[in-house]
């Protein structure tokens, strides 16, 4: 090496130190998808990118992976939080910012309300069980079940003659499920029981609906069955998820054995119209074998 | 709570003729609080047949009075009876010309194939079979590598590219064992005429182990261009069977998996003239060549790996919410039409006069009023039964909307969770749990006799 390239050399060396960060960490490299940032000038009151529109099965976050792709192949199999990579001994911002937007849906899920018009803008009555309001009714599932003098009347009168069928729209502890599904699932039921001869009846909506309201709704009604569409309690995957209670001869005190479920109705499990199809066949069965829960299970597997 | 499928695979190749009796399992995935998923989750072989030489009449022609003979013998020695059979696959493989009497023999078969009968071959589908039988989409996803599968057999070599257990990629050539057959003495006794202009043996020829490797030497530089370990020359382009949907592209970095009854003569050095036939030679030949150089592995199953392909793999489940409404099942052989929107339907169907079956690709947790719209649209163009098959998971409530709309004695049968191409076939079982069972075919035999076959 000759004079010339030696102080080429630390030329060299001495450019890239002028680059190097003064504090540990101040290199930023973003590495993971970054929520698309807005281009130009940020106006006052702009929102900042929306972290929940990133697709946690698609969202690997691993810095120099050994198997990358067949990690990422896992993923699309899950909503869990694999993958995350992580920062020193924690998560990354990303994941942190992604884990407390979806547990504050999860909370806006149970705190919020089905909107006021719901049951108005869909054709049907409501009624609301003797909870006060959303607080009573978190700390008194016993009020959720249960109907006023009053409200009893309104079903009474929204309900002609004793139905076969009840079906019921409750909002539970997930009001975006609810505004999400029911309806589409309600008129998948509706149409599938027409299909099968069955009368689908007058739907009702119930806020500050717990699932043994519908045994309060067969006190009054006289109904053989009913079908109770209620939000199911939010987790950190959805919180749009729904569920359909069936209970052959609703009454007060009837066990909980007795309701057949199906759960998981949301657009990452089961489609809500698929699922009303599917709910509808099994009307008509509970109705021909008249029984539901453990019972109508013990049935089929005899 | 499980249920059991009897599956038959038989596959009549060019050389050879097995059975397999394979048990599928089938149970309900999802908790007892869901809808139903049912999964086929084990596949287990009850019974193989010996290999047997494919009974011939003549060079050409298979013989389907021996061959009934075989088969009569064998559903002895399996222990069951027609009726027991649930599905499963008959295929016919191999080479082109042993195709030519292929229908008929399915035809004089067909009442001891009883209902699971699948007339079905083509090169697409024996690539499939083969791949799957010899387990090679279990070795991509545990190698983690994409796998290059051969199964070479008597007449052809099946050809399928997998990646992550998925079949990327089928093609066909016309390499196999038996392109040349041999006396006890070396004496050759047949030339394919697939051959022509690529060796100058003649029948009645003696010959020695030398005189047959330049022969072997040319088929496994064809493979070797397959496998893209040699740049392609026109000779790839020759030897392709005609029947391929598509023109095979050699990939790129790849593992080499093996099946059919060359690669039984790959590890195992076998006398040259064991088998009458190119067989041994060529076994060795692949072992010296480049398709051995990098990483190869033998197939789980090696000249079995197509009717255990057949048996075991043929059938698969649809979505376990579907309608059916006045459709008597099993469905056999209905032609397949992919359709992209409304207008598509009166172009394709036209007047046609079978059943066709309705590909569509359908919509993600689509609304209600979606739904219904579908419905609506489909019943603009269609006349007579419906039959639809969807990807998306929807199948029951758009069959439900059309039985809505349509008189109670109306036919109505839709499915999801299938993808189907234009061109393909459908058998369509009688119900599994609420799921039904659906075999996906490519028929060699032509539309218009496959059409025939219908119902």
């Amino acid at each position: 090496m000759n004079k010339e390239e030696l102080t080429a050399m630390v030329a060299r060396i001495l450019a890239d130190m002028d680059h190097q960060p003064l504090a540990k960490g101040g290199d930023y490299r973003p590495t993971a998808p970054q929520p698309e940032k807005k281009t130009g000038d940020h106006e006052p009151g702009d929102f900042v990118p929306d972290v929940t529109d990133l697709d946690l099965r698609r969202l690997y976050l691993v810095e120099d992976p050994a198997q990358g792709e067949a990690f990422q192949k896992l993923k699309l199999r899950t909503p869990a939080r694999l993958g995350c990579g992580r920062a020193g001994a924690r998560y990354r911002t990303l994941t942190m910012l992604r884990f407390r937007a979806d547990h504050a849906a999860a909370q806006d899920a149970v705190f919020s309300q089905v909107s006021p018009d719901f049951a108005s803008r869909n054709g049907m009555t409501e009624v609301r069980t003797q909870c006060r309001d959303k607080d009573e009714y978190l700390t008194r599932p016993d009020k959720g079940r249960r109907f006023d003098e009053e409200n009893q009347a309104k079903i009474r009168a929204a309900v002609s003659g004793n139905p076969v069928v009840q079906l019921v729209v409750g909002d539970g502890l997930s009001s975006a499920a609810i505004e999400a599904n029911a309806m589409d699932c309600l008129d998948a039921i509706r149409e599938g029981l027409q299909v099968r001869g069955i009368n689908p009846g007058t739907p009702i909506f119930v806020r500050y609906c717990r699932v043994g309201a519908g045994d309060a709704v067969g006190d009054v009604t006289g109904c053989q069955l009913v079908c109770v569409l209620v939000g199911e309690r939010p987790g950190l995957v959805t919180d749009k998820s729904m569920s359909a209670y069936l209970t052959y001869r609703p009454r007060t005190g009837v066990s909980e054995s007795s309701r057949t479920v199906v759960s998981n109705i949301h657009a990452q499990g089961t489609p809500a119209v698929e699922a009303g199809a599917h709910i509808a066949g099994l009307i008509e069965t509970i109705l021909k074998k008249q029984v539901s829960g453990v019972g109508l299970h013990l049935e089929e597997g005899a | 709570m499980s249920e059991r499928l009897k599956s038959v695979g038989l596959d009549l190749g060019t050389t050879t003729t097995q059975m397999v009796l394979s048990e599928l399992t089938v149970e309900n995935r999802a908790s007892g609080f869901a809808v139903p998923q049912m999964e086929i989750v084990d596949r287990r072989i009850l019974y193989q047949s010996p290999v047997h030489f494919t009974p011939l009449l003549d060079g050409q022609r298979m013989d389907a009075q021996a061959l009934r003979r075989i088969l009569e013998a064998e559903y002895a020695n399996a222990g069951i009876r027609r009726e027991d059979v649930d599905t499963g696959a008959v295929i016919v493989t191999g080479e082109t010309s042993r195709k030519e009497n292929a229908q008929a023999v399915l035809e004089a078969l067909s009442d001891l194939a009883g209902d699971f009968v699948v007339a079905a071959a083509g090169p697409d589908l024996e690539s499939v079979l083969a791949a799957k039988g010899a387990e090679a989409p279990e070795r991509s996803e545990a190698l983690g590598k994409d796998v290059l599968h051969m199964d070479i057999g008597g007449g052809t070599s099946n050809l399928a590219l997998l990646r992550e257990g998925q079949v990327l990629r089928t093609g066909c050539l016309n390499v196999g064992g038996r392109l040349v057959k041999l006396d006890p003495h070396g004496t050759v006794t047949y030339v394919s005429e697939v051959l022509e202009g690529i060796c100058d043996l003649k029948p009645g020829q003696k010959v020695t182990q030398e005189q047959l490797e330049p022969l072997a030497g040319t088929l496994v530089r064809v493979l070797e261009m397959a496998a893209g370990r040699r740049p392609p020359a026109d000779l790839l382009e020759k030897l392709a069977t005609r029947e391929a949907r598509t023109v095979w592209e050699p990939p790129g970095e790849a593992v080499i998996s093996f099946s059919g009854g060359v690669a039984d003569c790959i590890e195992q050095d076998r006398p040259w003239l064991a088998f009458g036939d190119l067989g041994p030679v060529l076994g060795r030949a692949i072992r010296r060549s480049r398709l051995c150089g990098g990483d190869y592995v033998l197939g789980r199953q090696t000249i079995r790996a197509t009717v255990i392909g057949a048996g075991c793999h043929s059938a698969q489940l649809s979505g376990s919410t579907v309608f059916c409404q006045n459709v008597p099942l099993p469905l056999k052989n209905v032609p397949v039409v992919r359709i992209h929107g409304w207008q598509d339907i009166r172009q394709k169907l036209g007047d046609r006069e079978e059943p066709a079956v309705l590909a569509l690709e359908g919509q993600k947790a689509p609304s209600y009023a979606q739904v219904v719209a579908m419905a609506e649209g489909l019943l603009r163009e269609l006349r007579g039964q419906v039959l639809i098959c969807l990807e998306q998971d929807m199948a029951k409530a758009l069959g439900q909307a059309l039985a809505a709309r349509l008189p109670p004695s109306a036919r109505i049968l839709c499915i999801d969770r299938i993808r189907v191409d234009e061109g393909s076939y459908l058998d369509i079982g009688a119900p599994v749990g609420q799921a039904l069972p659906v075999v996906i075919k490519t028929l060699v035999f032509g539309r218009q006799n496959a059409a025939r076959r219908c119902l």
